[in-house]
């Protein structure tokens, strides 16, 4: 193995602050802005959907397909730098 | 033609793609059986999921489950989705590394214990087959609703054309014909959908639709919530559950789909680690068209049976509703003698009741859309039915030949083992089909088992394998277990032993039984830490093998064992 045990530390723990950044959107969107602040956010209103009600049923997913996507694009870039990628 | 002639055109069609296409990828080794040959495409692999993951329940009953539940519905919603951020960034492109072929294998492994894996091999076991009990049953009633002939026939039918495409494609087989089952359910979803949305919000996208206005200029949802409240029912942008309960629900089955061994086994099938955490993306992107299609179709289903009866002449009601009376699934009782319809929120003046099914099933109909429309919705509702129930048969197939057998049969050969898989499935059909055909009483309340000991079982046991090198087999058994055993416990207690309390005042931090996985999952969690704390540190190999899962290079092909 080409890298040195101390590069893959520095890897894992890149790795581990990408999703803890990612996760705490997912947390933020769904439990955050979908439950916890639900009835403060219906107070607005985007096109007919309370906000609060929007997070719940359309928000919290749209955001969760965007946060798969940007972990993959992170990643592979990830992977480049520290050599680990495939072909 | 008529309905039932167009029906047997369009289910017939799609069954005759599914077999061909199974004929023509039929699995010749265990590898293209059990994960097939691992050379599946991120897209392919992420249509698949998607089929895999959306069952008859997804596709008939959540949207009329939201209809009914309003704003509380979007447990399911962010429940159902928000698992694959877990799966994505915790889970798949690790196991893809890790390159075998089930969650046993892994659990077995990486636990370096034959324990861990029995213990592993009994929960997906569990979860597996109270799962593809209720798809089968759903299988039934799909075939009896639409080609008018009794559930016990459609059962038969719906297991011999598993039977036939499990049992001989295997894995490669199973993943062609979910990518042409997601195409055929989710253009079925889609269609009513997107003519509802026009007809009563001018929008042919129906998740603009919902936000949008209707006719007099009112945006839906607050005409909804008007609507609602002068029947005396809670408006539908307003929650009714307590909060707690929803973050531990959402929890729950967030997780438990995380923890799902259908879902997990999914990501063994692409070639690279990278494909893995795309594939997820994908997979999730394909659901989120559903899902986020359904609430829509939730609110315009409750608005317009409220709008088409609601004191309205009983002998003047639309046609659709007259046809859905014939199945039951609408019933009108004109208790005040009056003439008119009473849609009412109290029990003793309401005369009006309505199936949650009847959202989907009926939407056709009251858009007045072509009959060729209501077939395509029957095809697509016995896609989503057989798709999941395939992925299912498979699990259980795989975790008979390759955890049980082949753990304590090491030396046992391809040929044979692959025989004992297909034995397995076979049973596994008969097993399915016999609840199909007598169905348990309970059917529904399984589901909430199924996620919650995915949830409790599985889920912190994988976690905790890839990202601590400290957890050992001791940790690992003592966890699951314990999280079984609680999550099971609750469960059936309030679902079973003592149904009269099954009420937030006697539910523990007022957390109901389909929350509790969450729970349980945290139990796990602390027993893992705990009892590894106090017991020795996995040997070196095992170390090696968690550095090793950690980076994505080399993971290769999945291999032969």
């Amino acid at each position: 193995m080409p890298n040195s045990p101390g590069r893959m530390s520095d890897y894992w723990k890149k790795n581990l602050r990408t999703l803890w950044i990612l996760l705490s959107v997912w947390f933020l969107v769904s439990f955050g802005f979908g439950i916890i602040l639900v009835e403060p956010l219906n107070q607005f209103k985007i096109g007919g959907y309370p906000l609060g009600f929007w997070f719940a049923q359309q928000g919290s997913i749209y955001t969760f397909i965007i946060l798969i996507f940007v972990y993959v694009a992170r990643m592979n870039k990830l992977d480049k730098e520290f050599d680990v990628n495939e072909d | 033609m008529d309905i039932l002639t167009w029906t047997y055109i369009l289910v017939g069609l799609s069954f005759a793609v599914y077999i061909g296409i199974a004929i023509w990828s039929r699995a010749g080794s265990t590898n293209e059986f059990y994960i097939a040959g691992g050379g599946v495409s991120p897209l392919a692999n992420g249509m698949a999921t998607a089929a895999d993951w959306m069952s008859a329940a997804s596709f008939i009953s959540m949207a009329g489950l939201i209809s009914f539940s309003g704003y509380d519905g979007s447990v399911y919603l962010m429940g159902w989705t928000g698992g694959y951020v877990l799966l994505a960034l915790l889970l798949a492109p690790y196991l893809r590394k890790f390159g075998k072929f089930t969650v046993p294998d892994f659990v077995g492994d990486r636990y370096y214990s034959n324990k861990a894996r029995v213990v592993a091999v009994i929960c997906a076991l569990f979860i597996s087959f109270t799962y593809v009990a209720g798809q089968m049953r759903g299988v039934g009633i799909v075939f009896s609703r639409y080609l008018e002939i009794p559930i016990e026939w459609g059962v038969v039918i719906g297991m011999c054309i598993v039977f036939f495409y499990a049992v001989l494609g295997g894995m490669k087989g199973i993943t062609y014909t979910q990518v042409a089952q997601f195409c055929v359910l989710i253009f079925a979803y889609m269609v009513p959908a997107i003519f509802i949305s026009m007809q009563l919000t001018g929008n042919p996208i129906p998740q603009l639709g919902l936000g949008g206005s209707v006719a007099d200029g009112t945006p839906l949802l607050a005409k909804l919530d008007g609507v609602l409240a002068d029947l005396g029912f809670a408006e539908y942008t307003a929650g009714r559950k307590g909060m707690a309960d929803m973050l531990m629900i959402t929890l729950a089955l967030m997780v438990g789909t995380a923890g799902l061994p259908h879902v997990i086994v999914r990501f063994f099938t692409v070639p690279r680690v990278k494909d893995a955490r795309l594939s997820a993306g994908y997979a999730l992107a394909f659901i989120a068209i559903l899902y986020t299609t359904a609430p829509a179709v939730a609110a315009f289903g409750i608005y317009n049976a409220i709008n088409s009866t609601s004191e309205k002449n009983i002998s003047e009601l639309p046609v659709w509703v007259q046809n859905w009376q014939k199945t039951n699934l609408i019933s009108v009782d004109d208790k005040n003698g009056d003439g008119k319809v009473q849609y009412l929120a109290d029990p003793s003046a309401n005369e009006l009741s309505i199936d949650k099914d009847i959202m989907v099933l009926a939407s056709p109909e009251i858009a007045n859309l072509p009959n060729w429309v209501v077939g395509l919705v029957a095809a697509g509702a016995m896609a989503a039915a057989l798709s999941t129930a395939a992925g299912l048969l498979l699990v259980i197939s795989t975790s008979v030949s390759r955890d049980l057998v082949k753990t304590f049969n090491p030396g046992i050969s391809e040929k044979k083992e692959l025989r004992i898989a297909r034995i397995a499935a076979a049973g596994a059909v008969l097993f399915a089909g016999y609840f199909g055909v007598n169905p348990p009483g309970f059917v529904a309340e399984v589901v909430a088992f199924a996620f919650g000991l995915a949830a409790a079982s599985f889920f912190p046991v994988i976690i905790l394998g890839i990202f601590s090198t400290r957890i050992n087999k001791e940790g690992a058994i003592v966890g699951m277990v314990s999280g079984l055993i609680f999550t099971i416990g609750y469960i059936t207690y309030f679902k079973f032993i003592s149904p009269e309390l099954n009420t937030l005042e006697h539910w523990w931090f007022g957390i109901s039984p389909e929350g509790i996985g969450s729970l349980g999952m945290l139990l796990n969690f602390l027993m893992c830490y705990f009892v590894s704390k106090f017991t020795p540190a996995p040997p070196q190999h095992v170390q090696d093998l968690i550095q090793e899962i950690r980076i994505p290079k080399g993971a290769g092909s999945a291999h032969n064992h």
